[in-house]
């Protein structure tokens, strides 16, 4: 913990140093007859997240804070795992939505989930991971009139007979 | 004793049959599009207002309204069931709600939100019946500075009040505010905070995708790594009489924050650009503040719930008042209804009241029926929403990350934004480890779009002099009360530091 707390504090001292550069490019200063340029208010933000940043090293300096103090791993074996096969997981989701589109990805993330994390039955995977999509379906592209990714040509015939029930 | 016999024949309009069965749907999918992480009252007013077009314009307004009201309730549910705000207004509810939900108190939480809801929607409604017109020019003389001094106020009492490491809070704000940069400068329309040179950010990031990242995502990865996944959902049992004691609880524990909330929302909810999220942030900031015991806000405070779920529905209220009055929305939902009425022929202003009165009674009278209802349908529906708790934690979790994609895809329609959900995600995991607070960062993003405007103009009005925020009667007091609150932390921080050689 005490190792993450300064590096952590540093990857955010980075950051604002960044984004103090990047705002600089609109100008920070008082413009005459126009008030304070558009790089004003990030400017002195990050300023003040970077003086912040020194204040947590400080503390981490003087052992002040709870995870300055801790010599307890960031993420256990535990951590790690559950950190790899969930979060793992959601990215995994999000990267097929543009391929199988919106309702396969749940469809996938759910059956993945329930069945090999959570090891429930395959009765209520399949009924979870079957129904809630199509569910969906009928609630965001019906009733909300949202469309959501349809992904490659290839799940078009898919959709062809949804899109008939709707219409 | 003419307001009386106006309300009363108001009340007539909002009863028949029509309007009564118009009130009934739609605090009922209020109360479900509120709920639904994503989905918030501008979402629903704005998919259903063609609808509206199939009956008069009196009906219309009142089925929008009780919508309206719906969503206020609905907010609520999400963010003590299953921790992600349903809609901005319900930010602050997330904080003490969830706690509560955690320890097996949901069913008081629910129904702490719902008693609060409609109370604060009662006293609002009395506000509003009472000082309408008199309430509007008091808020037309906020200008900039005035509510700058408010943002300001806010955000003081976060660091104030937090009891969070000082540094990590005003690092969470700082980002937050930044966060709300990015995009467009709202003044001179030039891109700003491009990042990385990625077109995604020209867009802006919306508070949703910070919010639905922090709690959809970086909230359940921390909760199963604390829990080690073995979290047992909160096991409140459903009965009736259970209901009927919960209720006395919440009056019992959490009247001040229903009270507090109950004025105050009304009052931010009349400012002009401010609205429900602002009212219900600072009402929850203030009761924490005037607590005996404020360490106690974030643990699961009844007070934490009643607060700000009082203040946005008083707000919701209060907001439909410079709307009415002076034409003048007080939030997003406001201008859309606005923007109906003027399809309807309608337009509003001091005159309405004059020549639409029916029109104008004919809706406060619905805002009390509504109100009403809207109580009734939560309470009944209180029993499916713990029925969704005791869903064991293998099941809600995915459901939970599923419904933060969708939610946010249906709010943003951009995969840019629901990959930052991810980043949001797995970085407010890790800053949650470090002990960061991150619920400032959410309300600084929701807040920010409106303090830099403000701060900037005020300065422009003061030819760049910043006393322009202490000399002025309303903005110099508001001011004066946030500098004390963000130096009170600081002296304490500092005192211990030098008595510390000495131990």
């Amino acid at each position: 913990m005490r190792r993450g707390e300064i590096i952590t504090a540093g990857v955010l001292a980075l950051l604002s140093i960044y984004l103090m550069v990047d705002s600089t490019k609109l100008g920070v200063g008082y413009v005459a007859g126009k008030g304070p340029a558009g790089g004003f208010w990030p400017f002195w933000l990050s300023v003040g997240m970077l003086i912040s940043t020194g204040f947590i090293a400080l503390n981490w300096y003087r052992r002040t804070s709870p995870p300055s103090q801790s010599d307890e791993p960031v993420l256990d074996a535990y951590g790690r795992k559950m950190l790899l096969l969930v979060g793992g997981g959601i990215i995994v989701f999000v990267g097929l939505i543009d391929i199988i589109s919106m309702y396969g990805a749940i469809a996938v993330f759910l059956l993945y989930y329930l069945r090999f994390l959570g090891r429930h039955g395959w009765v209520l995977t399949l009924s979870m991971a079957l129904v809630l999509p199509v569910a969906m379906f009928f609630f965001f592209e019906g009733l909300m009139r949202i469309n959501m990714p349809k992904g490659m040509s290839f799940t078009a015939p898919v959709y062809d007979v949804l899109y008939d029930i709707i219409y | 004793m003419e307001i009386l016999s106006l309300l009363g024949d108001g009340m007539l309009i909002a009863i028949q049959p029509l309007n009564i069965l118009l009130i009934l749907v739609g605090v009922t999918v209020g109360l479900f599009i509120g709920a639904m992480p994503g989905l918030g009252s501008v979402n629903g007013v704005a998919i259903l207002l063609p609808i509206t077009f199939l009956v008069p314009p009196g009906s219309a307004i009142i089925f929008l309204a009780a919508i309206y009201y719906g969503a206020m309730y609905g907010g609520a549910i999400s963010s003590i069931t299953l921790g992600i705000p349903g809609a901005s207004t319900a930010v602050a509810t997330t904080f003490d709600g969830r706690p509560l939900a955690l320890k097996g108190k949901a069913r008081l939480a629910l129904v702490a939100a719902a008693v609060a809801s409609f109370i604060g929607g009662s006293v609002a409604n009395i506000f509003f019946t009472l000082f309408a017109p008199l309430l509007a020019t008091v808020a037309l003389n906020f200008g900039p500075p005035e509510i700058f001094a408010l943002m300001l106020l806010a955000f003081a009492t976060f660091v104030g009040l937090g009891g969070d490491d000082i540094p990590k809070t005003v690092l969470s704000i700082c980002f937050g505010l930044v966060v709300a940069a990015i995009g467009f400068d709202q003044i001179s329309g030039a891109p700003r905070l491009v990042l990385f040179g990625m077109n995604g950010f020209l867009g802006g990031i919306n508070f949703l995708v910070l919010a639905i990242g922090v709690y959809g995502i970086g909230e359940m990865l921390w909760t199963l790594d604390t829990t080690r996944g073995e979290v047992t959902s909160s096991k409140a049992d459903i009965s009736a009489k259970g209901i009927i004691t919960d209720t006395g609880e919440t009056f019992r524990l959490g009247w001040k924050g229903m009270s507090i909330g109950s004025v105050l929302g009304f009052f931010v909810g009349i400012l002009p650009a401010a609205g429900a999220t602002p009212g219900s942030l600072m009402s929850y900031g203030v009761t924490k503040m005037l607590s005996k015991n404020p360490k106690e806000f974030g643990q699961g405070h009844v007070s934490g719930v009643t607060a700000p779920e009082a203040a946005n529905n008083s707000a919701s209220t209060g907001a439909m008042l410079p709307m009415l009055t002076l034409g003048i929305p007080g939030s997003p939902t406001t201008a859309i209804l606005l923007g109906g009425m003027v399809i309807w022929g309608l337009t509003p202003g001091p005159r309405l009241f004059i020549e639409q009165s029916d029109f104008v009674w004919g809706l406060i009278g619905s805002f009390y029926v509504s109100n009403f209802f809207a109580l009734v349908v939560n309470l009944a529906f209180i029993p499916l929403f713990i029925w969704m708790l005791r869903m064991p934690f293998t099941v809600l979790a995915p459901l939970i990350f599923v419904l933060s994609i969708v939610g946010g895809y249906a709010a943003m329609a951009d995969m840019f934004d629901v990959w930052l959900i991810v980043l949001f995600g797995i970085g407010a995991f890790f800053l949650r480890k470090f002990d960061y607070p991150v619920a400032p960062a959410v309300l600084a993003i929701v807040l920010g779009p409106i303090a830099e405007p403000t701060l900037r103009q005020s300065l422009l009005l003061s030819s760049g002099d910043p006393t322009i925020f202490f000399t002025r009667p309303i903005a110099g007091p508001i001011t004066f009360v946030a500098i004390i609150l963000i130096l009170l932390p600081a002296l304490k921080y500092l005192r211990p530091a030098k008595a510390r050689p000495a131990e």
